[in-house]
């Protein structure tokens, strides 16, 4: 069932910009911050699974300078959300272009909408396997990963990007919760997507 | 929230049996320090001179096991015994490996027992593998680390090593315990008996948790305790 309004998580340390940011959206409706995370703890890893957002909001000055450009793809390891970066300094335009969508603290609230509108209509396009499920392709890298082929044997397989299939990766763990080799195996066997006989035993 | 936290750890005139009560999680850690129970009304001091057990390592593993987020103070650092630490988790690592792990393999295979042969072996298989990176983990930590903090203490200089390059790094086997856990939870046929099935699920977040602050008491005592000794 489609909620009203769009649900919004802030993953953002300043207090005063977090309740800020949630007084201007909730003045407009259409969306909702319905959670707010200062760090990236275990404990906040949890609940960014769980909540089901449509859209997260990040400051980037969570991360540190050498994690910053992979901001993106350390989220969706936990949520399928359009991810927007809040610009509270200076940064570097390479950085930027992982996100789905970026909003300053000097814009109106209306364009700020506008933005976060525009960043979910992009991830959707983007994402071609949001199901819970495995999608077709999802379990085809699995049971190469499982097989135990490298990233860049499973690109060349396929003939795609290692990027690729490092996003496939992501989202493969994403939606079973099963991060090592040895588990994904498992989960290859237990759901008879490769039979015994293809792996060593 | 400093406050708080100062205002809620132990004290050394606390009575044993309140401290349990406060967190009963601690029954383990009592029992790796060499306490056993039927301590009466023992409060935490008597009892660590009845033992021999130094008060200010015993106090702090016991608020770094309870509070998350209790940073010890430089002051209790100081005072804190790196023989005392290095024989809990020494304890520790022996209560895992003889009881924890042995009881969740027995677990474990009493699960699969109604699966077939084949989701028996994988189940058994990636377990075995867990175990043995577990092994790997605490054998680096027995051999290398442990009689480097012994040594220390008693004054023998020890070139070419330092606390330093104990560059912790527990994460493997906690995404593996994760999967276990997943896999135990989500992906095992629905032949499996749900109340077994529960109980290796318990087993589990508490294994995952004590080893959380097993990590934890390695990161925020041993490694400050060696570091200082280091320095002096």
């Amino acid at each position: 069932m489609k909620s009203a309004y769009k649900k919004v998580l802030l993953i953002i340390p300043s207090k005063v910009l977090a309740r800020g940011v949630e007084a201007v959206l909730a003045e407009l409706g259409e969306f909702r911050v319905e959670g707010i995370l200062s760090d990236l703890s275990h404990a906040s890893e949890v609940r960014l699974r769980n909540m089901d957002a449509d859209v997260i909001i990040v400051d980037p000055v969570v991360f540190d300078y050498v994690s910053r450009m992979n901001v993106r793809a350390r989220l969706s390891e936990y949520s399928s959300a359009a991810v927007v970066a809040l610009l509270t300094m200076a940064m570097d335009g390479e950085q930027l272009k992982q996100y789905d969508g970026t909003i300053g603290m000097y814009d109106e609230p209306v364009s700020m909408v506008r933005k976060l509108r525009e960043s979910i209509s992009s991830r959707e396009e983007a994402a071609d396997s949001e199901g819970p499920d495995l999608s077709q392709r999802e379990k085809e890298i699995l049971v190469c990963v499982a097989k135990g082929m490298l990233n860049k044997e499973i690109a060349d397989f396929y003939n795609i990007s290692i990027h690729t299939v490092i996003t496939h990766r992501k989202n493969i763990t994403r939606k079973t919760g099963i991060k090592t080799v040895a588990g994904l195996t498992v989960y290859a066997l237990l759901n008879n997507l490769i039979d015994s006989g293809s792996i060593e035993l | 929230m400093t406050n708080e936290i100062h205002r809620m750890v132990f004290s050394e005139s606390m009575k044993l049996a309140d401290l349990i009560d406060v967190n009963f999680k601690l029954l383990n850690v009592l029992s790796r320090l060499g306490i056993s129970l039927g301590f009466g009304e023992n409060t935490i001091r008597e009892m660590c001179d009845r033992q021999g057990i130094d008060l200010n390592s015993f106090l702090l593993i016991c608020n770094v096991y309870t509070y998350d987020g209790y940073v010890p103070s430089a002051d209790l650092l100081a005072a804190a015994d790196a023989g005392t630490i290095v024989d809990y988790l020494h304890n520790s690592h022996a209560f895992y490996l003889d009881r924890e792990l042995a009881a969740l393999e027995s677990n474990l295979s009493l699960m699969v027992e109604p699966c077939d042969e084949l989701q028996k072996k994988i189940v058994g298989k990636f377990f075995a593998s867990y175990k043995a990176q577990v092994k790997r983990h605490f054998n680096y930590e027995e051999s290398v680390v442990f009689p480097y903090v012994r040594a220390l203490k008693t004054g023998e200089c020890q070139e070419g090593y330092s606390i330093e390059q104990f560059e912790e790094n527990h994460s493997n086997i906690d995404e593996t315990l994760n999967d276990l856990k997943n896999i135990v939870m989500k992906y095992l046929p629905d032949t499996c008996d749900t109340v077994v099935r529960n109980e290796v699920l318990y087993r589990i977040y508490r294994l995952e948790e004590d080893l959380l602050k097993h990590t934890i008491i390695e990161d925020t005592v041993l490694i400050p305790v060696v570091n200082r000794m280091e320095t002096l």
